[in-house]
């Protein structure tokens, strides 16, 4: 069921689909034929395999590697040790928060499932095969494995590499003001305090990782067919890392099955496929398995939050602060800007009016694999909204309240917009009560509670979930946001041909958003040109303009900004154009969308399409103008956007058994201006249908000695269409006041919202066991164990 | 050692090593990368396929396995240029996103339909509930599938006309 507020007919009924509105996919029809072109579809003349061996143990002194018997295989090409990395100066490389991490270890292995050394051969078995004849001695070295101890005296130094380092700490980081908070909390009726653990997961997105790398061994150039969301970062970090001259590096984004942020960071096995086509002069593969994604690529999460509200008792929300240790594993490979190292998690403050907050967060290093920045979590916003909406939660607990009323009584109202929360961020637009009477109409909320007290007079357990959140996407203002200082803006360029048609060149790259439909809606929504007769190129750093790519929900907020914006550039020219073609002042010309008329006599105009073949045709132009029809762009935002939704879950629970069913799950989101309902609506239960699964099945879990117990998807349990019910979605729209075109970006939105609105009615249902809080995943394991009073945390 | 397969209604006939996946054998060797490769443990269902009539998951059989049996991949769905339903079903209901796990859900939903024309949600839901798809949530998979069985007697489909309103 979909609720929309106004009804699309009347839409259709103008010149739409031109533009905004639901438009079928220009993606699907090589997709649904199984003729995409994803990374590991891609087969050159000659082309060799690389396969990575991993270290079983996680944290180990490398004493001696005898590669000897795998060099003797009869289709291996090379085998290469982290040695022979080091020899050429590329055993390291940065990472994405100025951390270093290894590409092949050298000294020792810090976490389960490390790069140790790799091998090329003709076939991709063969590869494998000849990993098994590599012998490597170890020498065990006691993990940290407890996050909770990283920090003890005693604790093993895990980055020996890093001169000077003596302990595991590797920030802190505060926002808020303590002294105000504390002052706050001092004078509050109620202060409700729980320790709320986000666990390890992982975005695993259905492709896994992997590269084809390409040099031409007489030009020098490096072709990477790559599982990027970030192209033309990836792009400056080789040059810069590697020192191949930029303009010798090709990156090609092709197909991707889906990123969720997975795809962000640079891997080892992207560095060790590049250095063996080097040196080997041939193409080289190299594509994870699912282990290896699950182990060694970038995870989520992992921050244990012990957090405190203050209120009153009337409910009026005060304050809220939190300390939190942040688990970034061996290295820390966070992608977040340069500045924001816990990344927004400071917009923990929600989507309230509070008078204080306060942040104190340590990150500590760990036996475990890096990462920390994925899984759709707008940077580390998952995080912050998990935090505040389950210690609101807590709060309506306590004092016995509504948990829709508790949140309604302390939502920052319409006119406090542009509101600046206690931690600086300034949230640009909303309406946030009108989204939540929706969520709570389309719920049925009075008949909900009503139901759930008839059924606990019965011994029965439906719970009923909420959530408000608030995020903050589109990274980010130049001034304020940069990864490892190459600024967050984007490039766009638009060429009109001289028969009208045109092609738009974006620095974003989709994972499935729909990119090359909603990008060529706003520049039909510009210009006029139908949507049919507009080609995105998108995903190849030899033919788009810089950017930084596609993640934290930033393409529409910045991408789509500047494909906006440039299209609003042709168009003035085109004005110029049709000024001289009709014989008038630019004045006296009208814009109705693909043409322009003459004021006052509509039979007077030339359409677009006429103009642009003016642009690039014979006769003169007006004095001055150049020919052609084509512009260019680097869009700087002015501010972040604030897209926020109202999401209730209801909850049946087997008290024999604690497990969990999700009944019904309605998400009314705004994300601003909608450009496809259709691909808005996708996003959505996308992002819903994860939240499910980190609030019941996933999570990365260890044991004492390091090793991953979340190592196939037959122990990191992914939703499937039975664990997820058909979601219930509507939507408000409160546009963007800084956005050229009012959108927000949606990508995350849901992925951020549903897990606390899951918890929130899991805890809610286990209320007649005095249970106030638990912590993801709510397996039937441990709903049943919270319901005996013998819960531990998942950490 | 040698096998003979029918895929797609050719027969060919390779070399192969025994011990060599039939979704490797597709992509690898025929150059039938619809067919994809995302788990190592049967889990995710993207390389589903048919081997004669019945869907399975490629990643788990052997190429040699399959000699003498004809198997049918996503290539072959569309039909002298006419796509199957359930392929113009994804389309008109956003069944798809990355696209990935999309071929081996539509061989499954082509033989759930088959078998059952009329299937409720909680049917489709459970002839998919071996296949994982990351993107979608499942609603609208669900939906391009009702979509499929609603226009299955459809005498003749209209060309797929993507990137236009619906």
């Amino acid at each position: 069921m979909t609720v929309t507020d106004e009804p699309q007919a009347a839409d259709a009924a103008e010149e739409r689909p031109i533009g905004f509105g639901r438009l079928l996919r220009k993606e699907d029809p090589r997709l649904i034929r199984g003729k995409g072109n994803f990374t590991d579809d891609i087969q050159l003349p000659g082309m060799l395999h690389l396969a990575i061996l991993r270290s079983p143990m996680a944290h180990a002194r490398i004493v001696s590697i005898d590669k000897s018997a795998a060099e003797a295989h009869p289709k291996v090409v090379a085998v290469i040790t982290g040695e022979d990395l080091a020899a050429q100066g590329l055993a390291w490389m940065p990472t994405l928060s100025n951390d270093v991490q290894a590409v092949l270890a050298t000294d020792k292995v810090r976490f389960q499932h490390q790069e140790v050394a790799f091998v090329v051969a003709e076939d991709r078995y063969s590869a494998r095969d000849a990993l098994e004849l590599i012998d490597v001695d170890y020498e065990y070295l006691d993990p940290v494995i407890d996050v909770r101890k990283a920090m003890d005296a005693d604790a093993p130094l895990i980055r020996d590499d890093l001169e000077g380092k003596a302990d595991n700490h590797i920030f802190n980081f505060q926002t808020g003001d303590a002294a105000e908070t504390d002052a706050v909390f001092a004078k509050a009726d109620v202060v409700v305090s729980e320790e709320i653990v986000y666990p390890r997961v992982h975005p695993a997105p259905m492709e896994t990782c992997g590269a084809v790398a390409d040099v031409d061994s007489i030009s020098g150039k490096l072709t990477l067919y790559c599982t990027t969301q970030a192209p033309h970062a990836h792009r400056t970090v080789y040059a810069l890392v590697a020192g191949l001259p930029e303009h010798k590096i090709r990156i090609v984004a092709p197909d991707i099955g889906g990123g969720f942020g997975n795809k962000v960071p640079i891997y080892p096995g992207y560095v060790c496929a590049i250095v063996a086509s080097l040196v080997i002069g041939k193409p080289v593969k190299w594509m994870e398995d699912r282990t290896e994604n699950l182990v060694s690529t970038g995870f989520a999460r992992d921050y244990i939050m012990q957090t405190d509200i203050a209120a009153t008792n009337e409910g009026k929300i005060l304050a809220v602060r939190t300390n939190v240790l942040a688990d970034h594993g061996a290295f820390n490979g966070t992608a977040a800007p340069v500045k924001y190292p816990a990344g927004f998690f400071g917009v923990f403050t929600g989507s309230y009016d509070l008078e204080a907050a306060h942040c104190n967060m340590e990150a500590v290093y760990t036996n475990k694999a890096p990462g920390g920045v994925a899984y759709a979590c707008s940077f580390r916003i998952t995080e912050a909204v998990y935090c505040v909406e389950r210690i609101v939660d807590a709060l309506a607990y306590e004092l016995n309240m509504d948990s829709a009323e508790l949140r309604m009584k302390n939502l920052i109202k319409p006119d406090q917009f542009p509101y600046e929360t206690k931690t600086g961020w300034i949230y640009d637009s909303g309406d946030y009560e009108p989204a939540l009477r929706k969520a709570m109409d389309m719920a049925g909320y009075e008949e909900l509670r009503r139901e759930q007290a008839e059924k606990r007079e019965r011994g029965e357990l439906m719970g009923i979930g909420v959530c408000f959140f608030t995020e903050a996407v589109g990274a980010g203002p130049r001034k304020d946001m940069d990864i490892l200082g190459l600024g967050m803006a984007d490039g766009c360029e638009l060429r009109i041909h001289p028969t009208g048609k045109a092609v738009v060149r974006l620095s974003v790259k989709t994972q499935g958003q729909g990119h090359e439909t909603t990008f060529a809606q706003i520049i039909a929504e510009e210009t006029g040109i139908p949507p049919e007769d507009i080609d995105v190129v998108h995903g190849d750093t030899d033919n788009t303009p810089f950017g930084l790519g596609t993640y934290g929900s930033r393409s529409t907020p910045v991408s789509g900004a500047a494909a906006a914006l440039v299209a609003r550039k042709v168009v003035d020219k085109a004005q110029i154009i049709a000024s001289g073609m009709l014989e008038v002042s630019v004045a006296d010309l009208e814009w109705k969308k693909g043409s322009f008329a003459v004021k006052g006599d509509p039979t007077k105009s030339v359409t677009i399409q006429d103009i642009a073949m003016k642009a690039h045709g014979a006769g003169d132009l007006p004095e001055g103008l150049e020919g052609g029809l084509e512009a260019q762009i680097c869009y700087n935002p002015e501010n972040l956007t604030y897209p926020f939704g109202a999401y209730i879950c209801v909850v049946d629970i087997d008290p024999g058994t604690g497990e969990v069913k999700v009944r019904r799950f309605i998400a009314v989101d705004d994300c601003g201006t909608q450009i496809n309902p259709m691909i808005i609506e996708g996003q959505v239960h996308g992002g819903l249908a994860d939240g499910v699964g980190m609030a019941l099945m996933e999570m990365i879990a260890f044991d004492e000695d390091g090793n991953c117990l979340g190592g196939s998807l037959m122990d990191y349990l992914i939703p499937t269409a039975l664990e997820t019910p058909d979601w219930e979605t509507g939507h408000t729209v409160t546009p963007s006041p800084h956005h050229p075109i009012g959108a927000k970006g949606i990508g995350e939105s849901a992925t951020v919202g549903s897990p606390p609105a899951v918890v929130n009615a899991v805890i809610d249902a286990l209320k007649p066991f005095g249970i106030r809080h638990a912590d993801m995943p709510l397996t039937p394991s441990r709903v049943w164990e919270a319901m005996q009073g013998t819960a531990t945390p998942p950490i | 050692m040698e096998v003979s397969v029918n895929v797609n209604g050719e027969d060919v006939t390779r070399e192969i090593e025994p011990r060599l996946l039939l979704v490797h054998f597709l992509r690898d060797h025929l150059q039938l990368t619809g067919t994809h490769w995302g788990c190592d443990t049967s889990n995710c269902g993207t390389c589903v396929v048919w081997m004669d009539e019945e869907p399975v998951k490629s990643c788990t059989v052997l190429a040699a396995m399959a000699g003498g049996h004809r198997v049918r991949t996503v290539e072959d769905l569309e039909q002298d240029g006419e796509l199957d339903p359930v392929q113009e079903g994804f389309i008109q209901e956003h069944g798809l996103q990355c696209g990935f796990c999309t071929p081996g859900m539509l061989m499954t939903a082509r033989a759930l339909l088959d078998r059952n024309p009329d299937p409720t949600e909680h049917e489709i839901r459970e002839a998919i509930s071996g296949q994982i798809c990351r993107c979608t949530g499942y609603s609208m998979i669900v939906r391009s599938i009702q979509w499929a069985a609603q226009h299955e007697s459809a005498v003749s489909l209209e060309p797929s006309t993507a990137g236009s309103a619906s």
